[in-house]
């Protein structure tokens, strides 16, 4: 089967790649661009560990086709710094210790940072239920929380 | 021989505090390579065939056809991996018998669960490969299958294993079992203990398997060259352990096998096992190229190890005054399709946490139609503490006593006489208790159907043999090579803190790195919370020796005596003035010339670590249950534990507060469920509800260090620990909610709604 | 002479035997002599077996010493998660 042509931006630069008519955007990053730092948990949408932007929105790329990317702007987990400056996120989840084995933390950290563009005050329970759909089974997610407390205070200063 | 390093009390400047860790930015950047972020060129995408029966006989396998289907590159079945014999290796929890591990990694002469791997197939795409499954036929005789261990036990279940008799029982049985094996603990005449009981209560507990839940499925990639050799890249708790399970089940040269050990993203005992990992070098020996294999979301839940699910028979005798005189259990745990689950385990810590005189326990490990159970997190001893716990909670109540009065009353301490042998050394379980009594969450208020309960839990705590190199490169940096893996995540920093401690140099100037088992002897595997205890003590004995070293090296610079010769804040200094008038040497400047003094300054340590100290906690947690919907809502959660010392406190409380919440996802969620045919229904996060942010609130922790003796910095282990009270607390707090007392996990709607429907009937 | 004790989960290997005295200098001696005293023990003691001696619990350690007053206690190996 002839393999589609894919033109879109990711992480601000333009990118090009072919992929088959049903691969999901997931295995082109991971596969075909061999972007791995957005991760597969499960495939099906329940997980939130494969967390990328679509235009800014928050999306499971397991759940998105990468011919549906076309044209469009993604961003991943290795677009977040800014050079070798963390972004405060990134950085309050290390001073916090916000991670264990760290697989699900690119896909936290991608929707943390959709939270706060959208709140840039969030309270507790609005950043627990807005992260409800990334599962972490090593935190228990307190210093996630507290993490993204703290991020999101760094940020409004 | 065995190594044990003392601890001695000093005044710390790089342990206790809580630098970043080494391997910190690497995750936060998406740079951390897991298992399935390795590629190699020319690789191919290896998948299984599962069986769809939970019990079947294999009548035949044909792959010609698949093998046929272009992009197909190479196929293996039963028929290229040796049979093996009965031999016995440890694996983690328990031991395995290689017997199992081959045909549980693929099926030979039947298929014992839904999701047992058949055959396996590597082509150029995973579309194809997928098409060659597809094309495998496999021709079956279903068999009866039985999956509850209470069904497994009946005389007349289908029996897994027609050559399994129980072991254990005299005389020798002449039927097969499903019972693999009986084990009985105990202490004292338990008759005698009950007739002294003022109180008796005996209760039933059943609980369904439940899974790590890692959020990582297994993967690997296997590169099997013309010559012989193996590259495996593999995402798990035990690099050394998995490169021995292959070598046997493949029969090729342990020297020839290297596997290079990739980030983990999640282990809790369910990733010390091989599976896919043979069959990944046996079709990369079969096809010439690499082979990957990445397991989906529904593999993992229907072929890798969950825990057992339990039936617990408890019994407790206690006199008015609430001292326990006699407790009696007998626990029947499922291993799965092959023998060997936690049981034994779970026996020793049945009662251990209270110091009592008449004990008797009989496990049972017994075969059924599901999964080969794996370690999960203090394996077995959540469920046997459930029961306990719920029960001393009970007492405690109907004799009006404090429930924390009541532990305090039986409580363990240092040269309590455990029933499975030993006397228990330092321990800080009463300490724990205490805190409990002081700490605020105590005597917070609480509204209409909320309710408070508390639970202890103890496990044992393991060290074992473990090897770990220290180079002092030539600027004066240190590069530690361990071998345990960081399955906690934060392992390296504290490894790094103790050598930067004992070296006196900068936490930043100390570079961890896990090496692949072509770099260091022989480590097992980094489970039953050993790697801070021992991968910890090998690195301080890696950092004293090259210490002896630096010393040395200045005092042939200095022409004295090495006695005359200190080490202090990272300088080499005279000991003292009669030594003679020396400028200091700074580990930098011995570095660098080390090479012209006598060759790299390093400390290695191949030690076989004992003297693990046993670990305690308390934990205290608030509930509501909703009487309409039967949900119960955790308000607030408490865990206190013995540490022995924290090396980086940040990673120690995300231990606890992580096995807080996976057990209260144990307690209200989890569960494995099968239809009548023996499939398992719910492979997948959204039917298999594991806890998510908005379902927990913040976990408080009390951090408690009371040092093991047997360990330079008095580290305990610590993973384990945390999710065994969580079960038992919860069934206390719903029963001072809303009055009823659970006895079957989960805690869910359904089954809290049915419990208050009886409790309003009686 | 060192005292032996077998907790009770190894009992049925060795007839109900719970306790017993060796002439042993360290752990590898002792697993010689109770594997030749007791046929039935051999199995359990490569792998499944531990011992406490003096109230240390050891695993894995054949050539730990084992004095002449000394206490062992056999006991079911450890391992964990
Ligand atoms: S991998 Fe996409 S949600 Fe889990
Ligand atoms: S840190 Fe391991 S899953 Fe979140």
């Amino acid at each position: 089967m002839a393999r589609a042509h894919v033109t879109t931006t990711i992480n601000g630069d333009v990118v090009d790649f072919l992929c088959e008519a049903d691969q999901t955007l997931l295995s082109a990053l991971r596969d075909e661009l061999r972007m791995t730092g957005t991760k597969e948990g499960c495939g099906t949408g329940d997980c939130g560990a494969c967390s990328v932007t679509i235009d800014g929105r928050l999306v499971c790329s397991c759940l998105v086709l990468a011919v549906e990317v076309e044209g469009k702007a993604i961003d991943t987990i290795e677009g977040m710094a800014d050079g070798e400056n963390l972004h405060p996120l990134q950085k309050k989840f290390l001073e916090h210790a916000a991670l264990q084995c760290g697989i699900c933390t690119p896909g936290i950290l991608i929707a943390a940072r959709s939270l706060l563009e959208r709140n840039p005050d969030p309270s507790e329970t609005e950043i627990r239920y807005w992260l409800a759909g990334n599962l972490c089974r090593c935190t228990g997610y307190h210093k996630i929380v507290e993490a993204v407390l703290d991020a999101a205070r760094e940020m409004r200063s | 021989m065995s190594t044990t390093v003392k601890y001695v009390e000093r005044d710390l400047k790089v342990v206790g505090t809580r630098p970043l860790r080494p391997d910190g930015v690497d995750k936060v950047t998406g740079r951390a390579r897991y298992g399935a972020d390795y590629n190699l060129p020319g690789q191919l995408v290896g998948l299984v065939l599962r069986s769809p029966h939970a019990h079947a006989r294999i009548k035949s396998i044909d792959v010609t056809a698949a093998e046929k289907l272009p992009g197909v590159k190479a196929v293996v079945t039963r028929d290229d991996f040796p049979d093996m014999p009965v031999e016995y290796a440890a694996a983690g929890e328990l031991t395995i018998n290689f017997r199992d591990v081959t045909r549980n990694m693929m099926a030979r002469e039947k298929v014992l669960y839904d999701g047992h791997p058949v055959a396996a197939v590597a082509a150029t795409s995973e579309s194809i490969a997928r098409k060659a499954l597809k094309l495998m036929k496999v021709e079956y005789e279903v068999l009866g299958h039985v999956i509850d261990v209470r069904d497994a036990m009946k005389a007349d279940a289908p029996v897994l294993h027609e050559d399994q008799f129980t072991v254990g029982v005299e005389p020798k049985p002449t039927k097969p079992s499903n019972v693999a094996k009986r084990l009985v603990f105990g202490c004292g005449d338990i008759e005698a203990g009950f007739k002294k009981a003022d109180l008796v209560i005996e209760r039933e507990f059943n609980t369904k398997p439940v899974h790590q839940g890692y959020i990582e499925p297994q993967a690997c990639l296997a590169n099997y060259t013309e010559d012989g050799q193996v590259e495996l890249w593999t995402a798990s708790q035990g690099h050394f352990t998995l490169r021995a399970q292959c070598a046997k089940v493949l029969a090729i040269e342990v020297s020839k096998i290297r596997v290079i050990p990739t980030e983990l993203g999640g282990g809790f005992g369910g990733k010390n096992n091989i599976y896919n990992e043979p069959l990944a070098i046996a079709l990369s020996r079969k096809s010439n190229r690499p082979v990957k294999m990445v397991m989906t979301r529904g593999e993992v839940f229907r072929a890798t190890g969950p825990t057992s699910g339990a039936q617990v028979k408890v019994k407790m005798g206690c006199t008015k005054d609430g001292r326990i005189v006699a407790g009696e259990a007998e626990l029947n745990y499922q291993a799965g399709a092959f023998a060997g689950s936690s049981v034994p385990m779970a026996s020793m810590c049945t009662f251990t946490r209270y110091d009592l005189e008449n004990v008797r326990v009989v496990g049972h490990d017994i075969t059924v139609n599901r999964p080969k159970v794996a370690a999960y997190r203090a394996p077995g001893a959540p469920i046997a503490v459930f029961a306990v716990e719920t029960i001393i909670d009970e007492m405690a109540e109907k004799l009006g006593l404090d429930p924390i009065d009541m532990r305090l009353k039986n409580a363990a301490k240092e040269g309590t006489q455990t029933y499975y042998g030993p006397k228990l050394g330092a321990i800080g379980y009463i300490d724990t208790l205490k805190k409990a009594k002081e700490h605020p969450h105590l005597t917070a208020p609480l509204g209409p159907n909320q309710g408070r309960g508390i639970a202890t839990g103890f496990w044992f705590n393991i060290g074992n043999e473990t090897s770990t190199t220290l180079n002092v490169n030539e600027d004066g940096t240190v590069t530690l090579m361990i071998g345990t893996i960081d399955v906690a995540g934060g392992s390296r920093a504290a490894f790094a803190q103790m050598v930067a401690e004992e070296l006196g140099i900068p936490y930043d100037k100390v570079r961890p790195v896990v090496g692949d088992t072509s770099a260091l002897g022989f480590n097992f595997v980094t489970a039953g919370s050993r790697g801070t205890f021992a991968t910890g003590m090998a690195a301080v004995i890696c950092a004293r020796q090259a210490i002896d070293k630096l010393r040395e090296r200045a005092a042939a610079a200095w022409k004295v005596p090495v006695d005359g010769v200190i080490w202090e804040n990272g300088f080499a200094k005279p000991a003292s003035s009669n030594v003679g008038d020396f400028e200091p040497m700074s580990i930098a400047q011995i570095a660098k010339t080390a090479g012209r003094t006598g060759g790299t300054i390093a400390g290695h340590a191949e030690i076989n670590a004992q003297g693990a100290g046993p670990g305690f906690g308390t934990h205290i947690v608030d509930v509501e249950v909703d009487r309409q919907t039967g949900a119960v809502k955790i308000l607030r959660y408490t865990v206190i534990q013995d540490t022995g010392k924290a090396i980086h406190p940040a990673y120690v409380e995300g231990q606890f507060q992580g096995g807080a919440v996976q057990g209260i996802g144990w307690a209200l969620n989890e569960e494995y469920i099968y239809n009548k045919d023996g499939r398992l229904e719910n492979p997948g996060f959204l039917d298999y509800r594991v806890p998510v942010a908005s379902d927990v609130p913040m976990i408080d922790t009390v951090i408690v260090e009371v040092p093991n003796p047997n360990h330079p910095y008095g580290v305990r282990g610590i993973g384990e620990v945390p999710i065994i009270p969580p079960m038992a607390a919860i069934a206390n707090a719903i029963y001072d909610a809303v009055g009823i007392r659970m006895q079957e996990q989960p805690m869910s709607p359904p089954k809290i709604l049915k419990a208050l429907e009886t409790a309003a009937k009686h | 002479m060192a005292r032996i004790v077998l907790a009770s989960n190894l009992n049925p290997f060795a007839g109900g035997t719970t306790e017993l005295t060796l002439e042993v200098d360290d752990v590898y001696r002792l697993f010689q002599a109770l594997a030749a005293r007791f046929p039935a023990l051999e199995p359990h003691l490569e792998h499944e077996v531990a011992v406490a001696i003096d109230g240390e619990i050891y695993q894995d350690v054949l050539f730990q010493p084992i004095g002449p007053d000394s206490e062992v206690i056999l006991i079911q190996k450890i391992a964990g998660g």
